[in-house]
């Protein structure tokens, strides 16, 4: 039957959540870290007991944790993130170039092959590989070559937080970045271009199809259809059958297209999921009802899953690495809320259930299948 | 021996109870301390100092003997009550919220 593991990341600590493979009885963990901000908890894809976690605080900086037995035990980790050479300059608010600065990390992402090798993407947007299992970390400077004096931070900071790896090919790596954009690589890191073709940003760009400089929220792709990618703009969800060499619009007929995470279902790569949000200036759903959109058309027609998610007076957000899927049939649906709510359906979406309901604000989701 | 003492969240990612006990051969200054401190656990690396620069990260300040040494120059000498080990040096968090 499998098992799952729902690792959770908050404002003030990490959770680990776990069931068997009916999800329906839970059991609660933690805090791991408790009063640090968890931007992210993720487990290897080929050794489900190694964890990372990037733990951060406006007092003290970076720290990363690694565990060998599925998030009961941690050992700090190399926290050096020292951007390769000079790391020279972006665009600040104010015009004016504005030399790189290392933040946090807003994203780990674990080999599909090697459990020592590990992505960080990080604030200022960079990205760094760990081949130690996080013992050290080294930049993969190219991608700051990708036009990188253009790129400036949006309200949220200048952060790289998704990284598509491609299990069959292995020196091809996207990443997304506010607000720069996508950027993409087929030589395993040393020669980069922007991916954004097809894009528009009409309000927040005054050239609004430039190269770089696109709000992009998410990317997710299904493993066995590396070349189909879908994404969630500031605004617009966006689909690439190139492997991102273009984009198309797939909005539809969704209430509004802005939002943070999209997903993809484990076993059908054309359903996929977004929760829709009202818009940039207000982060909370429409019509104050939690809705999550599924598309089993790889988008354009969309139908509302209510069933189980708060239908009034609702104003949580749901943040960008804040939904994941599990690999059990049928295929279990997760998301934690700006609330402090896991919410998770083990039928697709049809159902959803409050798996925790009362944790600090969730800033990432991600699930483990266990065998 | 010098006496360091830290905030909660540091202690808990130290692993240690209470104050830490620092043997120092040499000039007695907040580089040597914390250097030292460092070297006793590594997992405080870039949780006090910047890894680079190792200047104070700016939401923690330094004190000893009722005074605010954050500003002080690194390698000036610390006061002979810490270098006794008659007060400690102290690792503090900045109050920040409302």
């Amino acid at each position: 039957m499998g098992r799952v593991r729902v690792l959770v990341g908050t404002r003030k600590g990490a959770f680990v959540l776990t069931a068997d493979g009916k999800r329906t009885k839970w059991q609660i963990s933690g805090p791991h870290f408790g009063g640090w901000e968890i931007y992210h908890v993720k487990g290897s894809p080929v050794d489900p007991n190694r964890v990372y976690a990037s733990q951060s605080s406006g007092w003290f900086g970076q720290v990363v944790q690694r565990s060998n037995d599925g998030g009961q035990s941690w050992e700090a980790v190399d926290n050096t993130f020292a951007y390769d050479g000079t790391p020279g300059t972006h665009q600040w608010y104010d015009g004016t170039q504005h030399p790189w600065e290392f933040k946090r990390v807003w994203h780990f992402e674990p080999s599909p092959t090697d459990p020592d090798t590990v992505y960080a993407g990080v604030e200022d947007a960079g990205l760094f590989r760990s081949t130690d299992g996080g013992k050290s970390w080294r930049e993969l400077p190219g991608l700051r070559e990708a036009k990188g004096h253009l790129w400036q931070p949006g309200a949220g900071g200048m952060c790289l937080h998704t990284i598509i790896l491609d299990k069959l090919d292995p020196g091809r790596v996207s990443v997304a970045i506010s607000a720069a954009g996508v950027f993409q690589t087929a030589d395993g890191g040393q020669s980069w271009r922007p991916a954004n073709r097809g894009l528009k940003s009409t309000t927040e760009l005054p050239d609004a199809t430039a190269d770089v400089g696109f709000c992009v929220h998410r990317i997710a792709m299904h493993p066995s259809r590396p070349k189909v990618l879908f994404m969630q703009k500031h605004w617009d969800v966006m689909r690439s059958d190139d492997g991102g060499a273009s984009w198309t619009e797939v909005s539809g007929n969704l209430p509004t297209d802005f939002g943070f995470p999209i997903d993809v279902h484990a076993h059908e790569p054309e359903t996929i999921y977004v929760v829709p949000i009202k818009s940039d200036s207000e982060h909370y759903p429409p019509d104050a009802k939690l809705r999550v959109y599924r598309s089993r058309t790889g988008g354009n027609e969309w139908e509302a899953l209510t069933t189980g998610l708060p239908q009034q007076d609702c104003y949580v957000n749901v943040l960008r690495d804040a939904m994941a899927v599990d690999a059990l049939d049928p295929c279990g649906v997760y998301f934690g809320t700006s609330g402090g709510q896991v919410y998770a359906s083990a039928d697709s979406g049809d159902r959803w259930t409050a798996i925790a309901q009362n944790l600090p604000g969730v800033m990432s989701v991600e699930v483990q299948t266990l065998s | 021996m010098i006496r360091v003492t830290l905030p909660q969240h540091l202690r808990t990612l130290a692993q240690v109870d209470g104050e830490v006990a620092l043997r120092i051969d040499g000039p007695v200054t907040q580089r040597s301390v914390l250097d030292a401190l460092e070297a006793r656990h590594p997992t405080l690396k870039g949780t006090i100092r910047d890894h680079a620069t190792l200047e104070r990260r700016p939401f923690l300040r330094f004190f000893a003997c009722s005074r605010d040494l954050s500003h002080e120059r690194p390698d000036t000498p610390l006061p002979d009550a810490v270098v006794n080990g008659d007060e400690p040096y102290m690792v503090v968090g900045a109050i920040a919220g409302g």
